[in-house]
């Protein structure tokens, strides 16, 4: 993760005041969840494949693998959340407030 | 196309997705309390979420069906559109554009044209953006009613205004966050749903080899397996044309046009937290780009192999290789994600279109030209309205061209004259530090001209662009296309130089940052207390993509 030398980094309560971008949430819980969802409800629902199913994908019962699949990749997702979490670090700002737009550099 | 036998199960993961596309929109709702926030993720995103996004703003559903299309009708040369035709362009954007863009702190491409040459360079590049942007949202959307219409049986105006709800609930709630968070969850789940038609295809007809025989077996198919051949200038049979057109046309161009200047693309390497992460956006991006013909181009050649006179009669467009594919070999569960996939790949192209409308329409039309000097929270509430709106006209635009969809291929060409000259501008106006404020409208405006021209009055009228090279031929639309762009680059590279020598240059002091060799004294390091590990160097990313590419094209050649 990035970071910086003490002297640039800026205090939370200064984000705060002009962006809360820090408060997003991780995407990879998110991401994490949905595929062990579906990669569970996938195979549970592979054990009742009928033949025909089988049949019509080519003998592959394709619920089974693509769910394993997903529940692995979901698990992997939750694994890397969970070894290297999110810090809110200080991200760049940059102030747009006056009339025609032109940016003033960072104040630091 | 068929309507698939979806059941309970199907349908429960569609619930789920949409459930969570929505909540993905009120959970980033709280992370924004100002305009660059709503507009631009506040510039705080992970460059694996940009560098996704980037992609996948690219990959929505009328790309994918598409170039399944492409790959039954011409085969392997699709490839093109990928490897020559993004990966120079998307290494290029990191390495060699992303400094300018990240490092001046513009807050789109317009107003790097705003502060690099003038107000009516700027507006034009704004204003045709912004109208092309809003009517591409339409025509996706319409695009995702016809094809739900024909799988799931939905009417039309139902799929229209609910898929368009949902893509405004999660903009309006969450803005540019709101959309790339949903860009990075729906790249993921239309890979999921592609792979499964690529394995059970391939087993069924026997492999690569199986493939190859059963394509190759069938008349007008015999090129279908190689990239290059019949590509020599004079006599070209390859469906693309002759390399000329391909190589610099498509390769160089078009490709360098979309990728490094179309906003839609460029912004989301701006919301990424630095510098260094935004450079790495468009090259985390390449990586995805180079296989994805796998999952496209693939199931286009199985369709071919095995649906009967696809791509013959009016009743089976290639367009419906994959629905075809979906439906022949998916059993249910399977289904409900390749559907979820399919319809979160249109909800991801529209949002791609109406959050970087939203930005440009509040910072470069609204602020710089109706209201400016308001306090921040008054441009965020107008980019909220802006995105009801934009997508306001979007349902507009799908209804019209449910009704007239012959207007809309005519609009959507019209517009993409405007994209054809514009990488000349850009490249000359980065490293020509004397090139003029006037330079710029005039060199886009003249490219555009010619493009029109060229398209109407000049390319389809030359024997060589038709097959056989005769008039009796079948016009070669890709190749007059490539070509076009070509001229259009041409005409703007030559107006924009010669339009500089008799004008004045703008004075060094407002080049800063924006031109090479002119730093900005005040910008600082961007780079300073940075520590980069080895794996994030931009060359590394950006040559090894372009290595791959290498092996690859030597190897399908």
């Amino acid at each position: 993760m990035v970071q910086y030398d003490s002297g640039e980094i800026e205090t939370e309560e200064e984000i705060e005041s002009h962006s809360a971008a820090f408060k997003l949430f991780d995407l990879r819980l998110l991401i994490g969840g949905l595929f062990t969802l579906y990669g569970i409800m996938l195979t549970i629902y592979s054990f009742f494949t009928t033949a025909e199913q089988l049949k019509k994908a080519a003998d592959i019962n394709i619920n089974l693998w693509l769910g394993l699949g997903m529940l692995i990749l979901g698990l992997l997702f939750l694994l890397w959340a969970r070894l290297s979490p999110i810090k809110h670090e200080a991200v760049h700002h940059f102030h747009h407030d006056d009339a025609a737009g032109e940016p003033r550099p960072p104040m630091h | 196309m068929t309507r698939l036998g979806t059941n309970i199960f199907d349908y429960s993961i569609l619930i789920i997705y949409f459930a969570l596309v929505v909540a993905i929109g009120l959970l980033a709702r709280r992370a924004i309390a100002t305009s660059e926030d709503f507009l631009l993720s506040g510039r705080s995103l992970a460059a694996w979420v940009t560098g996704i996004a980037f992609i996948s703003a690219n990959l929505g559903a009328i790309e994918i069906l598409g170039m399944a299309a492409n790959g039954a009708q011409y085969g392997i040369s699709t490839v093109h559109f990928y490897w020559i035709g993004a990966v120079p362009a998307m290494v290029f954007l990191g390495l060699v554009m992303m400094p300018f863009y990240y490092g001046s702190r513009v807050r789109s491409v317009p107003e790097y044209l705003r502060r690099r040459f003038n107000k009516p360079t700027h507006l034009w590049n704004a204003g045709s953006f912004a109208v092309a942007s809003v009517l591409s949202a339409g025509v996706n959307l319409y695009a995702m009613a016809i094809v739900i219409e024909a799988l799931l049986g939905w009417p039309q105006w139902l799929s229209i205004v609910i898929s368009a709800g949902f893509v405004l609930a999660y903009i309006f709630l969450g803005g540019l966050s709101g959309a790339i968070y949903n860009e990075v969850l729906q790249f993921f789940v239309i890979i999921a749903g592609l792979i499964p038609v690529v394995v059970i295809g391939l087993k069924d007809v026997g492999g690569w080899s199986g493939l190859q025989q059963k394509v190759l077996s069938q008349p007008g198919h015999e090129n279908h397996f190689s990239t290059w051949t019949g590509t020599q200038i004079g006599s070209w049979t390859n469906p693309l044309g002759d390399w000329f057109g391909i190589v610099m046309g498509l390769g160089f161009v078009l490709s360098f046009g979309y990728w490094t200047t179309n906003f839609t693309e460029v912004q989301r390497a701006l919301s990424a937290k630095n510098l260094s992460a935004a450079e790495r956006t468009p090259l985390i991006g390449a990586f995805p780009k180079i296989f994805i013909p796998a999952l496209t181009i693939i199931p286009g050649l199985i369709a071919i192999a095995i649906v009967p006179n696809l791509g013959q009669t009016k009743d089976l467009p290639y367009n419906d290789a994959i629905p075809l594919l979906m439906n022949h070999y998916l059993p249910n569960g399977t289904l409900g994600i390749a559907i979820a996939g399919l319809l979160a790949a249109f909800m991801a192209g529209m949002a791609a279109n109406v959050s970087s409308f939203n930005t440009v329409f509040t910072y470069d039309i609204w602020l710089t030209y109706v209201r400016p000097r308001r306090p921040d929270s008054y441009y965020l509430n107008v980019g909220r309205m802006v995105t009801v709106v934009g997508i306001v006209i979007g349902i507009g635009t799908a209804f019209i061209a449910s009704q007239f969809s012959n207007i809309m291929n005519y609009i959507q060409t019209l517009f993409s004259f405007f994209n054809a000259p514009v990488f000349a501008t850009f490249i000359i106006a980065m490293f020509w530090k004397r090139t003029s404020p006037w330079s710029g409208i005039s060199g886009l405006a003249a490219g555009f001209f010619a493009a029109v021209i060229w398209q109407y009055g000049i390319g389809p009228n030359l024997a060589y662009f038709h097959a056989g090279q005769t008039m009796s031929g079948e016009l070669n639309a890709q190749m007059v296309n490539f070509y076009g762009a070509i001229v259009a680059f041409v005409v703007d590279a030559v107006v924009t130089v010669v339009v500089t020598l008799f004008d004045k240059p703008k004075p060094v002091a407002e080049l800063a940052g924006l031109v090479w060799g002119v730093p900005d004294p005040d910008a600082g390091d961007p780079h300073e207390g940075y520590v980069r590990r080895w794996w994030e160097s931009p060359k590394l990313l950006g040559f090894t993509a372009l290595g791959i590419v290498l092996v690859l094209s030597i190897i399908f050649a």
